[in-house]
């Protein structure tokens, strides 16, 4: 339980003369929903950038342990070898492939642990059968397990906008990550739909064993279900902890200025 | 009631995208006008050099207003048609409607394919020899057609310099027949492989860059081709070409003139045939759905643990082959090639089959290639409107159907349900 899967040690990020990251720390244990949260411009998504391999920290260090033990620096790694080591993100704004229907949006995401190639494809033998049919089973699964099989030959940009939300954790959950990014997942949802949602995230940590990294502003949802809060503000971390411990922090609250009393 | 709704729809018709009669009939003055003085400069005055008099032919100019105020009611008819269409989930139109039905029932589905491949095979034996002639020339662009699609339609990477793997084919085989004497079928796998390097070749500067910037770098790759192919006398032969190309044979034996554009015909038929087949299986595959992936967002596609870098070069690879393949073909069949066949005009030409025909659809570009080369061929008999129309056709083609004659259908999965666990209801 207390091992780490996710170590940023003072992670730097510029942009030209603008500091957006200031030695950001941070840690994330195996199997634990962790959130981070700031006010707006904060740096949240550019920190989940860094970490995914779209963009190149000016300075310090991001180390995963993927499930074999092994400590990787991921530093200037390609997004996709990123993905390929184990970790899966979804995007603040929804960035399906919006002519390719529900299934094939998940069907994507086991890209990386497929192999069939040129020749697979065009003889279509037995390997490569095999493997195709696997996918779509597997895809299917993880479409049941967020609740859209019904919609798995519609087209993704017909579906509706929490629907599309849960789409992305669908495809990201197909790459077989054991780390989970996700950027604001709850944005635009109605409070069902949150709940909902809210479920779904403790679900794939009790289930598939996942650790999972959010950034979100809904505090009801940040503070009931994560194990710690990281906070952000103009690219510092100003707090950490526990929900109530970061809740009661009164950097955090001058941060917000006056929206702590949300909880 | 009937005369009513007979009422109505002529309200509809006459009042189209306008707020009513007089709004109507002030627009399509206004376009009657428009056109009349546009066109009088060449519809109505002619100078006759021999007696050194104008001819004013005003009739010319009462037919020009009488005819543009008549076609643009239809013109907004139709375009707001299409507006009021739009929203309806039935925007298939009748020939995809048809096609759809009939690949669903498996005996039409056999029926179809048997009187495609009936006509196919029977073509040369029906028609003379200048109709396989174009027939051939009409297939080639459909091969080139099926290779663009894979760069351009499946992985959404605008190429404008695609001739030049065109001209590597047909040149690879010229020169070797020319200096070496090597015959056709020995050439066309390497031709293909030719076209593979090349693609890789190209493939690599360009990866980072995307839209406008990819197609303007492939233009130019695309020029530099034919200016090496124009002036690199000593090896290409140089504007006037290489001629005296051997016609492919057929396990040795030699055909006739006549003979040997039936059996041109049948080999790119053939060709043809490969070429669905492998571009229908792997825009299916998991690398389908990469270059599809690829095209419609980068980010996203890298983030899900595509390789971008692979799965461009595999694009521009694959799609060069084809065009390797199809300039040995172009080669065999001319006799004679010199760099005037691979301007930017054939480039231009095989990208309007792709879009016309509808990006990422194989059935579409086959529709694209048959209507983009054979209407300006069957159009010689009207030679002086022929670049005309066939201008009209695709200005019309791109308002009207903006996606393509024939859509790509995305591929309908079946999955067994019954190993689902929970999944009780159907």
């Amino acid at each position: 339980m207390s091992e780490s899967v996710l170590n940023v040690n003072e992670i730097c990020k510029d942009f030209g003369g603008i500091r957006a990251l200031d030695d950001v720390s941070l840690n994330v244990r195996s199997k634990e929903i962790a959130a981070l949260i700031g006010p707006n411009g904060a740096g949240k998504t550019t920190f989940f950038n860094c970490i995914t391999g779209i963009y190149t920290p000016t300075s310090g260090d991001v180390l995963v342990n993927p499930k074999d033990g092994s400590e990787r620096r991921v530093n200037g790694m390609k997004p996709n070898h990123v993905t390929e080591l184990g970790m899966a993100r979804t995007f603040q704004n929804i960035r399906l492939f919006p002519s390719m229907t529900t299934l094939e949006n998940v069907m994507i995401g086991t890209h990386c642990r497929t192999k069939s190639g040129i020749w697979g494809a065009i003889s279509r033998n037995g390997k490569a059968r095999g493997e195709e049919q696997a996918i779509i089973e597997k895809s299917y699964h993880l479409l049941e397990l967020v609740g859209l099989e019904r919609y798995a030959n519609e087209l993704a940009c017909n579906l509706p906008y929490g629907k599309q939300r849960r789409l992305e954790i669908a495809r990201a959950m197909a790459t077989d990550p054991f780390l989970l990014l996700l950027d604001e997942p709850a944005a635009g949802m109605n409070p069902q739909e949150t709940y909902d949602l809210q479920e779904l995230v403790i679900k794939l940590r009790n289930e598939y064993g996942l650790s999972i990294l959010l950034i979100e502003h809904d505090m009801k949802m940040v503070m009931s279900i994560s194990d710690s809060v990281f906070v952000l503000d103009y690219g510092r971390l100003i707090a950490s902890g526990t929900p109530k411990e970061v809740s009661e922090n009164p950097t955090v609250i001058k941060a917000y200025l006056g929206e702590d009393e949300d909880d | 009631m009937d005369e009513k709704g007979a009422q109505s729809t002529l309200r509809f018709i006459l009042t189209a995208g306008c707020d009513g009669y007089a709004d109507s009939l002030k627009r399509s003055v206004l376009v009657a006008l428009w056109f009349m003085f546009l066109t009088f400069p060449i519809m109505v005055i002619r100078v006759d050099t021999i007696e050194n008099t104008i001819d004013w032919r005003w009739m010319n100019l009462a037919f020009v207003g009488v005819g543009s105020f008549v076609l643009s009611f239809l013109w907004r008819w139709l375009l707001e048609r299409k507006e009021l269409m739009k929203g309806q989930a039935a925007r298939e139109s009748v020939v995809e409607r048809l096609l759809t039905q009939a690949s669903t029932i498996p005996s039409a589905r056999l029926g179809l394919l048997v009187v495609v491949a009936g006509i196919a095979l029977a073509f040369p034996h029906m028609a003379g020899m200048y109709q396989t002639n174009i027939m051939i020339s009409c297939l080639t662009y459909i091969a080139l057609g099926l290779g663009l699609n894979i760069v351009v339609g499946l992985a959404g990477l605008l190429d404008l310099g695609y001739v030049a793997f065109y001209a590597v084919g047909a040149y690879a085989y010229a020169l070797a027949n020319m200096h070496w004497g090597i015959g056709f079928w020995t050439i066309l796998p390497i031709g293909a492989l030719l076209g593979t390097l090349f693609g890789i070749m190209l493939g690599f500067p360009v990866l980072r860059l995307r839209g406008d910037y990819l197609a303007i770098v492939t233009l130019g790759f695309g020029e530099i081709i034919r200016l090496v192919l124009e002036n690199w006398g000593d090896v290409t032969m140089g504007p006037s070409g290489i001629a005296g190309i051997d016609r492919p044979t057929f396990f040795g034996i030699e055909f006739g003139v006549m003979d040997s554009i039936n059996y041109m015909y049948y080999i790119m038929l053939a060709l043809i045939v490969l070429t669905i087949f492998c571009v229908n299986r792997l825009q299916n595959s998991r690398i389908g759905r990469a270059w599809l992936a690829l095209r419609e967002d980068e980010i996203a596609c890298q983030a899900m643990g595509i390789d971008k870098t692979k799965t461009k070069l595999m694009a521009f690879a694959l799609g060069a082959t084809w065009a390797g393949m199809a300039g040995v073909v172009f080669a065999a069949k001319t006799t004679f090639v010199n760099p005037a066949s691979f301007t930017f005009w054939e480039s231009a030409i095989i990208l309007s089959v792709v879009v016309i025909g509808g990006m990422g659809s194989i059935r579409g570009v086959i529709a694209g290639a048959i209507i983009l080369i054979l209407v300006p061929e069957y159009l010689r008999a009207f030679s002086e409107f022929r670049m005309l129309i066939f201008g009209a056709t695709m200005v019309l083609v791109m308002v009207f159907r903006p996606q393509g004659l024939i859509r790509a259908k995305r591929k309908v999965y079946t999955y067994d349900k019954s190993t689902v666990a929970g999944a009780a209801n159907e």
